[in-house]
């Protein structure tokens, strides 16, 4: 290891890199702990006078488009991810990067999917130096198997947002796809044959580039409203054939997991949020799109129509469950992140209570105040949990890195927090002495919730006390991880980590909190 | 004569929580053992050292093991081994038994029957958590739903489970095969703490002579003293005739079951929804049940996306006299045993009669009456019956009497 790759310990208890790929970052204080100084970063000032005032700003093509906006060796490019595992944009992005000979270009993306393995071709041959945003399947394993010539940093949605907005991260060139758009460049995700839904993961990028480039499928006469993106923060707009695959963009349906056991962990969750008392008249709350969250709204809808309780919000992460709960008045209203179904991109588009957010308004923790931690009950996933409730997204048990932390390290905020989880994946337990990777402290994560057992962190002692009489099935984390090793045949052996780090993880705030290291393969 | 290589086991990337051996024997070159397994970076020394415990255990010394594990646990590692070996005649008459997990309750004569979860034999990745979704009972299956070239594997996995797997309180019920195979599942499975052994495609008392001699035969040499129960499948018009024949052939048999498959098959019909094909043959064995004292058990409801049709099924079953259906899915479970349980009208009757006789019993009355009325002492057995069901089911709760 060089003098560069000092390691420094934070308030989490990890040793942590602090210079990454030549910039100085703050080592992880505390849920907090850090409050940032100063101004927030500033883009140029433009003038109108080098715009046409038709308001057409097209070019011919990406390629064209990069090269006006100045592209150069070692800028930083981001792409969204709104047209999920359907996206064609970043692909055809940085093929034309490396086509204009470029290099040591920092690629930074909402979230990367399957679908952008091909870029794995352009981090080999140098176009890209690394990758800043989540990395999942291929992209995380050859992150994790130490190829990538830089570091690795991980952020949350609202992380990337602060980023951004303090001058952190200082975006060249901003590419937003967009399902719909003017020549002008405002743009949405409700309309088109790669309807999203919404926008949100590219707002401050459109505010804080120095150069924005709006790529569409579907070009509508001026004015395309609404207009999520607006066309006085672009630059170019570029029409092509086709900028993603609806079929994996959105699905038609979303499907409920057929695993009895998660639905038994989903129905014990909201029977514990039923007797902590969260449930009730004008509530809120987050559930996501995965197999366990899903079935967790499902379950709560059900209790709500049988006791007549209407909730006042809820954020999602909408499906078609969520546009259903809406249209027969079980909330007052949807807070949008991200459209998983067709029922949620006709019901954005069509019901004005069906409100699109971004991660500025949502999840920015460098802002006055954020949606996320006005929530009563937040239903998140994890890897692993240790026993002091810390939880790990980002790595699995055997140290390589597969996912992203999009907007959970921001929803640790709700008052309530409850992960679901099983306690044993295959056979290998999902609470352990020390979680691989830490990327939310456990001060934040409330209950545990098992197929075994519930475990309430010890900090909440209201809920303790509430749940006192009840009949599900409380429990310590101690208990209920001997158990799981007892399944599974013993504790698992530690995985063999080399000294590299790959990458860092963000808290919400800027600082460090966890590094990932190159596993041995 | 036995074969020199023999593999057994399930490989690929769909499978979940099994594995796949292969052992070639007299290779003469000494042991070698090659792993490839999924969770290698979190068991894999782990699972080599039980390979190696196991041929120590076998005294092999001499053979090439190729083990290939997605992720199973450790239970079904042993079981797949030990099953190549003994095709191998390696096994010199020695098992590899894993420790039990805890102490074991004994089995209980007239314990409710409501639900039977069953789990196919040959896939241990259902087995670990079919408890948590709280069955009467799990049947770990070695019959219908293990095809003959996995029996014997199979039957090791269950006699493993048996000893491993917390079924957290449900009874533990094994499928034993036809005879004669039947009679090979016993010798693994009778000395493994079973509560109850389902016997398929019952239809003469001397089957069940058979087995309960073997089964007799197996408890004497283990010196073992447990009831092991039974529960006869009756599955052929010949069976339904002779129901009561073979109900009251056993003290332990505590329960007649039905399968309709095979029932109507044999009878050269189809099972339809309103069920008249099968009326007469379900009364039989409710009432060849009854007759002895014993439950009588209905068969599964197949279609497992329709709860509606399953607790109306239920719902029938129970006003037919059955005690019990059978599960093929663990969302059924909780159905199962909502159409079992008492309902609010019947509650509210029983509560008001079970008053009225603990009034008469105070009082040191004769004769329970509630109004003008006399109850008649089976009436208020029954009413015990559906205030102790609704206090178990948590319809109601301890101050029921208020």
């Amino acid at each position: 290891m060089d003098e560069k790759n000092k390691l420094v310990s934070n308030a989490a208890g990890r040793e942590v890199l602090i210079e990454i790929n030549g910039e100085e970052h703050s080592p992880y204080k505390g849920v907090g702990k850090h409050i940032p100084e100063g101004n927030k970063a500033a883009p140029k000032i433009n003038s109108c006078s080098q715009f046409p005032d038709s308001g057409d700003k097209r070019v011919e093509s990406i390629k064209e488009a990069l090269k006006r906006s100045g592209l150069r060796d070692g800028m930083t490019i981001s792409t969204h991810h709104h047209l999920r595992n359907g996206d064609y944009v970043a692909n055809m992005v940085f093929d034309a990067v490396a086509e204009l000979g470029i290099k040591n270009v920092r690629w930074f993306p909402s979230a990367s999917f399957p679908i952008h393995t091909p870029i794995i071709k352009h981090l080999e041959s140098g176009v890209i130096h690394h990758i800043e945003g989540s990395m999942n399947g291929p992209l995380g394993d050859f992150a994790s198997s130490g190829k990538m010539k830089g570091i690795g940093i991980l952020r949350s949605h609202g992380g990337r947002y602060q980023a951004i907005q303090d001058g952190e991260v200082h975006i060249d060139i901003a590419v937003i796809s967009a399902p719909a758009a003017d020549s002008f460049g405002n743009a949405n995700g409700v309309r088109g044959k790669a309807a999203c839904g919404l926008l949100g993961f590219a707002l401050a990028d459109s505010q804080y580039a120095d150069k924005t480039i709006i790529v569409t499928d579907n070009i509508e006469p001026f004015p395309c409203i609404p207009w999520q993106i607006q066309g006085n923060y672009v630059d170019h707009v570029v029409e092509v054939d086709s900028i993603g695959d609806p079929e994996k963009i959105v699905s038609g349906t979303t499907k409920l997991t057929k695993s009895p056991d998660r639905l038994l962990i989903a129905e014990l969750a909201v029977q514990f949020a039923l007797e902590a008392g969260i449930i009730k008249d004008g509530f809120s709350f987050q559930a996501g799109a995965g197999g366990t969250s899903l079935a967790f709204t499902i379950f709560l809808g059900n209790i709500m129509r049988e006791n007549k309780i209407k909730a006042r919000f809820i954020r999602g992460g909408s499906t078609t469950y969520l546009t259903s709960m809406l249209e027969e008045g079980l909330t007052d209203y949807i807070l949008d992140g991200q459209t998983f179904d067709l029922d949620g991109v006709r019901s954005m588009r069509d019901n004005p209570n069906h409100q699109n957010t971004s991660p500025f308004t949502s999840y920015n923790y460098h802002g006055k105040g954020n949606f996320a931690s006005m929530l009563d009950v937040v239903v998140l996933g994890a890897t692993e949990v240790d026993l002091n409730f810390n939880a790990n997204v980002v790595t699995h048990s055997d140290g390589k890195l597969l996912h992203g932390i999009g907007g959970w390290q921001n929803c640790l905020f709700g008052k309530t927090v409850i992960l679901p989880l099983p306690l044993f994946r295959n056979r290998i337990p999902v609470i352990v002495d020390k979680v691989t990777t830490i990327t939310g402290p456990g001060e934040l994560i409330d209950v545990i919730v098992t197929e075994r057992g519930i475990a309430i962190n010890p900090r909440r002692t209201d809920l303790i006390k509430k749940l006192s009489g009840s009949k599900l099935p409380l429990r310590t984390l101690e208990e209920l991880k001997a158990e799981a090793e007892k399944i599974c045949g013993g504790a698992p052996e530690k995985p063999q980590l080399m000294d590299n780090v790959i990458a860092a993880i963000k808290w919400v705030d800027g600082t460090v909190i966890d590094i990932v290291r190159q596993v041995k393969y | 004569m036995f074969p020199k290589e023999f593999s057994t086991g399930k490989k690929g990337e769909n499978v979940r929580s099994d594995c796949w051996v292969r052992i070639k024997t007299g290779t003469g070159e000494g042991r070698k053992i090659s792993v490839v397994s999924k969770v290698s970076t979190l068991f894999g020394q782990s699972i080599k050292k039980l390979v190696d415990d196991m041929l120590d255990f076998f005294a092999i010394t001499d053979c090439e093991l190729e083990l290939n594990d997605q992720s199973a646990f450790p239970f079904v590692i042993m079981a797949r081994i030990e099953s190549a070996i003994r095709s191998l005649g390696l096994d010199k008459g020695k098992k590899y038994l894993p420790e039990f997990y805890g102490e074991i309750g004994a089995p209980v004569r007239e314990r409710q029957r409501r639900s039977r979860l069953y789990l196919p034999g040959d896939q241990p990745k259902l087995f670990i958590n079919a408890g948590i979704h709280e069955p009467d009972a799990i049947i770990l299956d070695l019959e219908d739903s293990v095809s003959p070239d996995a029996k014997d594997s199979a039957r090791l996995i269950v006699r493993n489970a048996l000893r491993v797997v917390d079924f957290l309180g449900s009874e533990r019920m094994v499928r034993i095969n036809q005879l004669p195979l039947g009679l090979k599942d016993l010798e693994e499975i009778v000395p493994e703490k079973v509560d109850l052994i389902l016997l398929p495609k019952i239809e003469s008392p001397d089957q069940i002579k058979i087995i309960t001699e073997k089964i007799a035969a197996i408890k004497a040499a283990g010196n073992i003293k447990r009831d092991v129960f039974l529960m006869p499948i009756i599955e052929s018009a010949l069976g339904i005739l002779k129901a009561y024949e073979i109900a009251s052939s056993s003290k332990d048999i505590v329960a007649l079951a039905i399968g309709l498959e095979d029932y109507t098959a044999d009878i050269g019909t189809k099972r339809t929804d309103e069920g008249n094909e099968s009326f007469f043959a379900r009364s039989m064995i409710v009432n060849a049940a009854k007759a002895v004292g014993i439950q009588a058990i209905d068969t599964v409801y197949s279609d497992v996306s329709n709860s509606e049709g399953l607790l109306a099924s239920v719902i029938e079953a129970k006003s037919l006299g059955f005690n019990g259906k059978g599960c093929i899915h663990p969302r059924q479970i909780r159905i199962v045993h909502q159409g079992f349980s008492p309902g609010k009208d019947e509650i509210e009757k029983a509560r008001k009669i079970v008053l009225a006789f603990e009034k008469a019993e105070k009082e040191g009355l004769g004769v329970v009456s509630l109004g003008s009325k006399m109850i008649d002492p089976p009436v208020v057995k029954r009413a015990l019956q559906t205030i102790e069901q609704a206090l178990n089911d948590s319809l109601i709760d301890k101050n029921w009497r208020e």
